[in-house]
């Protein structure tokens, strides 16, 4: 039971403090949600991952030999922390630090190695992941995308969908299916795919946000070499389930939703209704304590699964009630900051009557979709059940 | 940063674990909710044995010398196996204020009894207008020579009845501030004047109304200064909210424990209920609400403990989210039992009904989320 920071990690959270003072883009208020995934935030997003790559921190956590720093979980975890909360523009290196890397590392051959994680790390490639298909969702194995070996080569047929950044991305890490007989789970296989490849198409995915970050993607006769192959052919399943010693704990949602509720206490404090400051109102006051204990609640909860991986222990449903719980929390603390708003709080970024300027009303949709994004909670609270609990399946 | 027990913290809640399963199984609780006094002199000096009365009391005076976060493990104990009896009375509300208050002599006089378990104590705070802030504070003290006469009535004293002595919180005199004017004041339980009636409460623990008519206190007993004791009640005010959020955080995982192994034995269309997605997925929501009390409460008493700048905010969230997290847990736990649970014979109502109590013990939830806008500066 020990909350603070060691004097080194005090000294590391200064040095990314001082680092983000420097380099964050100009003028940068952290809106995201505001004008998130068109070509000019994309562009963003590409020039800020080549200034972290000049630190070594676009995957500050991997090993040094493959262009990290090797921090421990606790500065891995400072080094999330100051992202989030200054919302630092992240989004081009997300799926390669976060899904392709580290599966590579563990499963990929020399030679995938010395192809991708340093191009990661160097921020020279960009990564979409190719899971999810229109009839696998929360079913994942289920999916259908054939690979088929045909000599030295698959020969890939089938479709893709919510594919974030496809129409963006150099390479893709593709999940297809490589024996039809084999029970669902057993035969998938895990590709790493050139998206410069012919016989793919991208379509756009328009969300409800009006924004262009999810893609469908169609292959047709998509011939790539056996070296795409990552790991053995048919255990792919298993290596997308792999999680390696970075830190996993939806930390992200619990410090951004910090900030927001900074935000939120502010504009109750300065805006009158009536004569009267909306901070003055019961409910409104109610709705602010809430959403910061629960925010501390969804920090708590990150930092157990941290402090878990510090002590050498696997978290496992742990994680779950993280995620679960801080994409959860964001989604109320937008429709309170909405409902503290009022009629202001439908307003969209480009209104000048827009309350935050709009962020509010961004996240309150954005917040629907990280809800079901990455596990639904319907299928978190299967894990953490069966998994967790130990509850029985039948 | 580690959100898990340390080495001593471990032995500690492995050693209260099995201590209480043997020394105060469901019998006793039971037992206790109809004995008058509400507590057992042979497990209370048991527990004084095991250093427990004197855990965060420093050695000088008698005690162990722990810390409060020692003080929430062994509590967390405490709400699990359900202890009844004036513990948290005598530990918190009685040895706080001296610590915090008392002179050299009324340290050296009182703590090493609380230590060896030959005191009970208690703190009289709140009256018949139920409010925990100094503006509650009504009843009169007025110096007459070298006594302070004290008129007035305390209501929800929690084991006043069974005390020794109590920690009385008076008003002296009207100041510009509610918190101007009041006064702590050591009062021996069997003076004259004193009468005590038990109240019928949902937890069958043991609250009192506590009238005081004409009666005497030597100046001498006065807790810090005069007009000037507040304070005092604040710092005991913030380690028994995080005593309660502890307890609660016991309370529920047991509560969790029982009900997570019935859902598994529990056999309904042919399967065990727990097999279910609507009992799972409840049990799913039971879990985080359990960790996410656990986690809040040790950060607010490592807040308090380390004086942390936001301590008093933690706290407040530790209590406004604890008591209405438990209130889920247990709710669920009744639910997901059915039938069974709303019998007396069986002993998941033990959890319910004490749940309600501690969830109203130094500011509930609506309370605490005020505490919790104010400390944001809305």
């Amino acid at each position: 039971m020990d909350f603070r920071l060691s004097p080194e990690e005090e000294a590391f959270r200064q040095e990314v403090l001082d680092w983000l003072k420097e380099n964050l883009p100009k003028n940068w208020s952290g809106d995201r949600f505001t004008r998130d995934r068109d070509p000019e935030t994309w562009n963003i997003y590409r020039e800020f991952a080549g200034k972290l790559a000049e630190k070594k921190w676009v995957a500050p956590a991997w090993p040094v030999e493959y262009g990290g720093l090797g921090l421990s979980v606790i500065q891995q975890l400072i080094f999330n922390e100051e992202m989030a909360y200054h919302q630092a523009p992240l989004g081009y290196s997300v799926i390669g630090v976060g899904w392709a890397g580290p599966t590579i590392i563990v499963y990929g051959t020399e030679e995938q190695k010395q192809k991708h994680l340093g191009a990661i790390t160097s921020a020279e490639t960009m990564w979409c992941q190719g899971f999810s298909e229109p009839n696998a969702g929360s079913d994942l194995a289920s999916l259908q995308t054939r690979a088929v070996r045909d000599g030295d080569d698959y020969v890939i047929n089938g479709q893709k969908i919510w594919t974030s950044g496809a129409h963006l991305s150099d390479w893709c890490i593709l999940l297809a299916r490589t024996d039809a007989e084999a029970t669902k789970h057993k035969g998938i296989s895990y590709f790493l795919l050139d998206m410069k490849t012919p016989g793919i198409s991208v379509r756009p995915l328009i969300d409800m946000m009006d924004n262009h970050g999810f893609n469908e993607m169609f292959f047709d006769n998509v011939r790539v070499p056996k070296d795409c192959l990552l790991g053995e052919e048919n255990r792919g399943w298993y290596m997308a389930a792999t999680t390696l010693d970075f830190e996993r704990s939806s930390i992200g949602g619990a410090v951004g939703g910090r900030r927001m509720v900074e935000e939120l206490v502010g504009y109750a404090r300065e805006t009158k209704r009536n004569g009267k400051r909306l901070s003055e109102e019961v409910t409104v006051r109610v709705r602010l304590a809430d959403a910061a204990l629960e925010v501390e609640i969804g920090r708590m909860l990150s930092y157990r699964v941290v402090s878990m991986q510090a002590r050498g222990l696997v978290p496992n449903y742990e994680s779950s009630i993280a995620k679960l719980f801080n994409t959860d929390m964001q989604f109320r603390l937008a429709k309170a900051g909405l409902e503290i708003m009022g009629l202001y709080g439908q307003l969209e970024p480009q209104s000048k009557y827009a309350p935050l300027r709009g962020k509010f009303e961004r996240q309150y949709l954005w917040q629907t979709g990280m809800i079901v994004g990455g596990g639904t909670p319907e299928i978190q609270r299967n894990i953490i059940a069966m998994r967790g609990l130990g509850l029985p399946r039948q | 940063m580690d959100l898990g027990l340390d080495e001593q913290q471990e032995l500690l809640k492995n050693f209260a674990r099995d201590f209480l399963e043997k020394e105060c199984p469901e019998s006793v609780v039971r037992e206790m909710e109809e004995d008058e006094k509400g507590y057992s002199p042979d497990l209370w000096r048991k527990m004084a044995q095991q250093g427990w009365m004197g855990l965060i009391i420093p050695e000088e005076h008698g005690g162990t010398g722990m810390k409060l976060c020692e003080l929430v493990v062994l509590l967390e104990e405490f709400g699990r196996a359900l202890v009844p009896g004036p513990y948290i009375s005598t530990v918190v509300l009685g040895a706080v204020p001296i610590m915090e208050g008392g002179n050299d002599e009324q340290k050296q006089q009182l703590l090493p009894k609380i230590a060896a378990g030959d005191l009970i104590m208690t703190m009289a705070l709140t009256e018949p207008s139920a409010k925990w802030d100094a503006d509650g504070v009504a009843l009169e003290a007025k110096k007459q020579g070298d006594d302070y006469v004290l008129n007035g009535v305390k209501l929800f004293v929690p084991d006043a009845h069974v005390s020794d002595q109590m920690v009385v919180v008076a008003r002296t005199s009207k100041g510009e501030t509610a918190e101007d004017g009041i006064t702590v004041l050591l009062v021996d339980s069997k003076s004259a004047g004193i009468s005590f009636e038990l109240l019928r409460t949902i937890a069958a623990d043991k609250q009192c109304e506590v009238t005081f008519e004409n009666v005497k206190v030597p100046a001498a007993n006065v807790l810090g200064e005069v007009d000037k004791g507040w304070p005092i009640v604040e710092q005991t005010k913030r380690m028994a909210t995080v005593a309660a959020c502890a307890y609660l955080v016991g309370l529920s995982q047991m509560d969790f424990d029982v009900t997570l192994n019935y859902a598994k034995e529990r056999v309904q269309f042919g399967r065990p209920i727990g097999s279910f997605q609507a009992i799972q997925h409840k049990l799913a929501d039971v879990v985080i609400d359990v960790d996410g009390s656990r986690f809040i409460t040790y950060k607010a008493a490592w807040s308090l403990q380390e004086g942390e700048p936001d301590a008093d905010m933690m706290i407040s969230m530790a209590k406004a989210w604890t008591s209405d997290a438990s209130r889920r847990v247990v709710a669920h736990g009744q639910q997901i039992h059915g039938g069974i649970g709303f019998t007396k014979e069986y002993k998941i109502q033990l959890y319910f009904r004490r749940q309600k109590w501690m969830e109203l013990m130094w500011g509930d939830a609506d309370y605490h989320r005020e505490l919790v806008a104010q400390a944001l500066e809305v």
